[in-house]
C-alpha cells in the first residue's frame, strides 16, 4: 500500500463556539452545594438536565453527559477530544445517539464539570441537551449532498441552534422540544418531531425563493403522533418567526402538570390542529411586527470549502481488501456532486471506542474534502465528500479498527436505545439486542439482499420510544412476562412504521420473547420471500399488509400473528434457562426500574 | 523523606544526560529496548523486576545498573507511565531518594523527534543500601484495617467498567487515564488538584491506591498524588488480584448491563 503523506493541520475549523467556559465551574460548584445538602434534589435535577447531564440507571453517583452536535457537524479535533474524555471520565467508548448527540455514559457526577471544561476547549457544549429546552437541532447527514434536496438546510439548522441556545425563550418549556431539518422526504423525520422542516423553493416573479415545508406537533413516545404541515410554503425569512411563535404558544399553553402528556403533540391533539395552527399563525404575525428589526437568523452563507487532500500516489488496486465491494454497496452513496461519495460508518448500536474515534478523526482529515464528519440519524456517522478512487483506501483504514462492517445503510443496522445498559426506565437490554441482530444478520449476509435494504429495525427497552421503534418497518419495545412465578423478557413487535412522506406508526402485532426476536424477524423474511410479488421489497410488502392492501396469501396483521404464534410458546425453566434471561445477562430476568427523567 | 521531583521534563533529562548526571531506566521489554531507546538508558523490563521485588534483590539490580544511593534516576516506558511508575515506586520503597518519571512516554519522545539510540549501555556496579520505606506500602491486612477509618481514602485506578463490575467496598474510581493529559503522562498540577478536590480526595487524607494486579496503574496514581504534594500516599501493591485471591469482600454496581455499552 502506498504511503499517505501527512497533511498540515486542517485550517477548516468550526465557525461557531457553542461553549461557555464559566458553565463548567458553575456546574462543579452546584454539585458541591447539592452534595452538602444546600440544594434540594429537584432543583439540582433541573439544573443538571439543563446542562446536559442525564441520570443513570439505579444510581445517583453517575451521570450521562450528552454532547450536542448541532446539525451533526463534528470536526476531527472534536472527535479526538471526545476520545480522550471517554477514556478519562467514561467507559472508554462513546455513543452516537439517534439525535446526532454524542453521549458519554457512566460518568461520575463530580467529573461532569471536567468534561464540560474540556469540551469548551473544542467549542462543544452539553448545555440544553436534556431538560425542558430545545434539544439538539438536527439536520439530515445528507443535507448538501442529497440528490433530491432543493437546497442545503445545514446552515439554517445551525443558525436556528445558535439563536436558541441559552435563549431565555426556551429555558423552562413545559417539556423538551425538538427541531429536525432534513434534505428531502426520504432522509428525514420531519413528521415525527415538534418542528420538522424540509427545504423547498418556489418561483415568484421569475425569481426562485427559498423556504420550508414546516410540520408541527409530531413525535414518538408512549403515545405517538404524526405532524401537521403548517402551510404550503414558509419563506425563509419567516423561518425564525415561525419557530419563535411555535415555542411561545407551547410555552404559554402546554401542560406543565401532567408529565405524561406535556409534549407539544398532546397540546395539538387536545385543541385540534386548526385551532393550534391559527394560534401559531397569529402569534407569528405578532412576532413579526415586534421583533423584525433586531432578531434575525444568522445564516452563514459562505461557500463551503471543499478541497480534496492531495496525495502523491494512488491506491494499489491489487491490495483492495476482501469485502470492499460488499461494503461499498451497502455503506456508500453517490452525492449530487457527481465525483464524490458519502460513506456511512457502521457502528454497533451507536457505540464507538476511543481508538476508533481517533481513527475517524484521521480518516476524516485524510479523505473528506469538507474536513468534518456528520453524525447520522441511526446511531451512525458519515464521512462525506470522499473521492471515488479513495474508497478502497478508506475501507482498508476502517477495516483495521473494526469500523468497516457492511450494511450501514441496510436493514442489518438496527437502532437500539440504551436500555438496561444505563437507562433508569429500561425493562430490557434493547442495546445488546440491536448488536446481536446486527452480528447475526451480517453473518447471514442479509445486507446484500436488495429486497431487505430499505427495511428498518428499531428497538426500545420500554414503551417510551427513544429507540424509535414506532417508525421502524419492524419495531420492538421491551417488557417483562411471567410464566408461573418466573419472569422472562419480551418485546412487543410492531410492523409497518415509517418516517418518510407516507409517515405512519407501526401496527402492534404480537409479544415475542426476547430470545426469539431474531427468529421472528427471520420468519417474517421467509414468509415474505414465499409471498412477494416481483420487485416488491419487504418494506413494501409489509406496508400493504398493515394498510389493508395485501394481495398475497398473507392478508393481514392477524395472519402474521398466526405465523409467529409458535415462537411465543414458553418452555419450562428447567428445559431452557436461557429463555428466562435477557441478552447480555446470565442471571434470571427481573424488571427493575427507577425514576425516569426524559422518558420519551 | 520526600523525593526531589516526581516528573522530569525532556529538556532537563537531555541536559542531565549530557552531563552524565542521571541514570535513565527503560522498563520496556528487552526486544523493544534493543530496537531503540533514549541514549544512555539501561533496560530493566518490568517483568524482570516483578519476578522478585524483595528489597534485597532490588538493591542488587540497582547496583548492577550502576545506581548508588545518590544517583538520580529517571524512569520511562511506553505504557502511559504506569510501568515506569511501578519501577520508580519499587526503588523508592528500597529507600532511593531521587527517582522520577520522564513526563512523557517513549512514543511521545520519539514523535517529538528527540534523540534515540540503539547502543546498549551497561555501567559499572555500584553499591546501594537497603532502607525499606513501609510507609509507602499498603498490604491487604493493612488496607482491610484502615480503609473504613476516617481520613482514609481508597482509590481504584482501573477502568470504569472493571470498577463497576467489581471493586473493594468503599473505594472510589479514578481511572488511570483520568490522570494523564493528551501529551503528558500526568496532567498539569492545577488540573489534578481541581479534579481530586471535586472527587473529595483531600490532601490531608491518607490515600491508598490500587489497580488490577501488580500496582502499575495505581503506581501512576501514586505519583499523580505525589506530584501535587499529597503527603500520605500508599500503594496497595498486590492490588485487586491478591484481594480477590484472599476472598476478601467485594462489591459491584448492580442491575445494569454497562458492559454492553462498550464498543470493544
Ligand atoms: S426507550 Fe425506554 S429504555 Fe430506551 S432509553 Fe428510552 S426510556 Fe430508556
Amino acid at each position: 500500500m502506498s504511503k499517505v503523506i501527512t497533511k498540515p493541520e486542517d485550517p477548516r475549523m468550526p465557525a461557531i463556539n457553542w461553549a461557555r467556559g464559566e458553565e463548567a465551574e458553575n456546574f462543579a460548584k452546584t454539585v458541591r452545594l447539592y452534595r452538602q445538602g444546600k440544594i434540594d434534589a429537584d432543583s439540582f435535577r433541573r439544573f443538571r438536565l439543563q446542562h446536559g447531564a442525564y441520570g443513570t440507571r439505579m444510581t445517583d453517583d453517575y451521570a450521562m453527559v450528552r454532547i450536542k452536535i448541532p446539525a451533526g457537524q463534528i470536526y476531527p479535533h472534536q472527535l479526538e477530544k471526545i476520545a480522550h474524555l471517554s477514556e478519562a471520565f467514561s467507559i472508554g467508548s462513546a455513543h452516537v445517539s439517534t439525535r446526532q448527540n454524542i453521549q458519554l455514559h457512566w460518568v461520575v457526577l463530580e467529573d461532569v464539570s471536567e468534561i464540560m471544561r474540556e469540551l469548551a476547549d473544542v467549542g462543544l457544549t452539553s448545555r440544553e441537551a436534556c431538560g425542558n429546552t430545545v434539544r439538539n437541532v438536527m439536520c439530515s447527514p445528507l443535507a448538501g449532498v442529497c440528490n433530491k434536496e432543493e437546497f442545503d438546510a445545514t446552515q439554517y439548522a445551525i443558525a436556528t441552534a445558535k439563536f436558541l441556545l441559552r435563549n431565555p425563550l426556551n429555558q423552562a418549556l413545559p417539556r423538551k422540544f425538538k427541531f429536525n431539518f432534513t434534505c428531502c422526504e426520504d432522509h428525514g423525520m420531519v413528521r415525527m418531531t415538534d418542528v420538522g422542516l424540509i427545504p423547498q423553493t418556489r418561483t415568484i416573479d421569475g425569481k426562485p425563493q427559498r423556504g420550508f415545508k414546516v410540520f408541527l406537533g409530531g413525535g414518538l413516545g408512549n403515545k405517538s403522533f404524526v405532524g401537521h404541515q403548517l402551510e404550503d410554503f414558509t419563506p425563509e425569512e419567516d423561518l425564525l418567526y415561525t419557530s419563535i411563535a411555535v415555542i411561545r404558544v407551547f410555552d404559554r399553553l402546554g401542560d406543565r402538570k401532567n408529565s405524561a402528556r406535556n409534549r407539544m403533540r398532546y397540546l395539538v391533539d387536545q385543541m385540534g390542529w386548526e385551532t393550534f395552527q391559527n394560534l401559531v399563525l397569529k402569534e407569528r404575525a405578532i412576532v413579526r411586527v415586534t421583533q423584525s428589526v433586531i432578531v434575525k437568523l444568522d445564516v452563514d452563507t459562505a461557500v463551503q470549502d471543499i478541497s480534496s487532500p492531495v496525495r502523491i500516489s494512488g491506491f494499489d488496486d491489487k491490495s483492495i481488501p476482501d469485502g470492499f465491494s460488499r461494503w461499498r454497496k451497502t455503506n456508500t452513496c453517490k452525492q449530487k456532486q457527481g465525483d464524490y461519495y458519502s460513506v456511512s460508518v457502521t457502528l454497533e448500536a451507536g457505540d464507538v471506542t476511543a481508538n476508533q474515534l481517533r481513527t475517524l478523526a484521521d480518516v476524516c482529515r485524510e479523505f473528506s474534502a469538507e474536513g468534518h464528519a456528520r453524525n447520522g440519524f441511526v446511531q451512525d456517522l458519515y464521512l462525506r465528500y470522499v473521492q471515488e478512487s479513495d474508497l478502497p483506501r478508506l475501507y482498508s483504514r476502517l477495516l483495521k479498527v473494526g469500523l468497516a462492517n457492511p450494511g450501514s445503510l441496510t436493514m442489518v443496522h438496527p437502532v437500539g436505545c440504551s436500555g438496561t445498559t444505563s437507562c433508569n426506565l429500561a425493562l430490557t437490554n434493547s442495546h445488546r439486542l440491536a448488536k446481536e441482530i446486527q452480528r447475526k444478520f451480517i453473518e447471514m449476509r442479509l445486507d446484500e439482499d436488495d429486497d431487505l435494504r430499505d427495511t428498518t429495525i428499531k428497538i426500545s427497552g420500554c414503551p417510551n420510544s427513544c429507540g424509535q421503534h414506532e417508525i421502524a418497518t419492524i419495531g420492538f419495545y421491551g417488557g417483562g412476562s411471567r410464566m408461573n412465578r418466573d419472569m422472562y423478557p419480551v418485546y412487543q413487535m410492531s410492523l409497518g412504521g415509517r418516517s418518510d412522506g407516507q409517515t405512519m406508526l407501526g401496527v402492534s402485532v404480537i409479544r415475542i420473547p426476547a430470545k426469539r426476536t431474531i427468529s421472528a424477524i427471520l420468519k417474517i423474511i421467509d414468509t415474505y420471500k414465499e409471498n412477494k410479488k416481483a420487485g416488491e421489497s419487504l418494506k413494501m410488502w409489509i406496508h400493504k399488509i398493515v394498510t389493508g392492501h395485501a394481495d398475497s396469501k398473507v392478508k393481514s396483521v392477524d395472519d402474521i400473528k398466526k405465523i409467529l404464534l409458535p415462537l411465543t410458546e414458553v418452555p419450562a425453566i428447567a428445559a431452557d434457562k436461557d429463555f428466562y434471561s435477557d441478552y447480555g445477562s446470565d442471571s434470571h430476568y427481573h424488571t427493575r426500574t427507577g425514576k425516569g427523567e426524559c422518558a420519551a | 523523606m520526600c523525593s526531589l521531583r516526581v516528573t522530569t521534563d525532556a529538556d532537563r533529562l537531555r541536559t542531565e544526560l549530557r552531563d552524565n548526571s542521571v541514570r535513565v531506566i527503560d522498563v520496556r521489554r528487552a526486544e523493544d529496548y534493543k530496537k531503540d531507546h533514549i541514549p544512555k538508558s539501561v533496560n530493566l523490563p518490568l517483568a524482570v523486576l516483578l519476578s522478585d521485588d524483595d528489597p534485597q534483590r532490588v538493591a542488587k539490580i540497582a547496583q548492577s545498573l550502576g545506581i548508588d544511593d545518590q544517583t538520580p534516576v529517571v524512569v520511562y516506558d511506553d505504557t502511559f507511565g504506569a510501568l515506569a511508575s511501578r519501577v520508580a515506586w519499587t526503588l523508592e520503597y528500597l529507600g532511593h531518594a531521587d527517582v522520577s518519571l520522564l513526563e512523557m512516554t517513549y512514543g511521545q519522545w520519539k514523535s517529538l523527534g528527540l534523540e534515540t539510540d540503539q547502543k546498549e549501555y551497561l555501567f559499572g556496579p555500584k553499591t546501594h543500601s537497603v532502607h525499606p520505606r513501609p510507609e509507602i506500602l499498603a498490604s491487604a491486612d493493612y488496607l482491610e484495617k484502615r480503609k473504613d477509618q476516617k481520613g482514609v481514602i481508597l482509590v481504584d485506578n482501573r477502568e470504569r467498567l472493571n470498577y463497576l463490575e467489581q471493586h473493594i467496598p468503599g473505594a472510589i474510581n479514578i481511572p488511570y487515564r483520568t490522570l494523564a493529559s493528551e501529551d503528558r503522562i500526568l496532567r498539569p498540577h492545577d488540573e489534578l488538584k481541581r479534579l481530586l478536590k471535586n472527587r473529595g480526595v483531600v490532601d490531608d487524607a491518607e490515600v491508598i491506591t490500587y489497580c488490577g494486579s501488580v500496582g502499575t496503574l495505581s503506581g501512576l496514581a501514586y505519583y499523580a498524588l505525589k506530584s501535587i504534594d499529597y503527603p500520605n500516599v500508599k500503594l496497595y501493591v498486590r492490588s485487586f488480584k491478591e484481594w480477590k485471591g484472599l476472598n476478601k469482600p467485594t462489591t459491584k454496581q448492580e442491575n445494569a448491563d454497562y458492559w454492553d455499552l462498550s464498543a470493544e
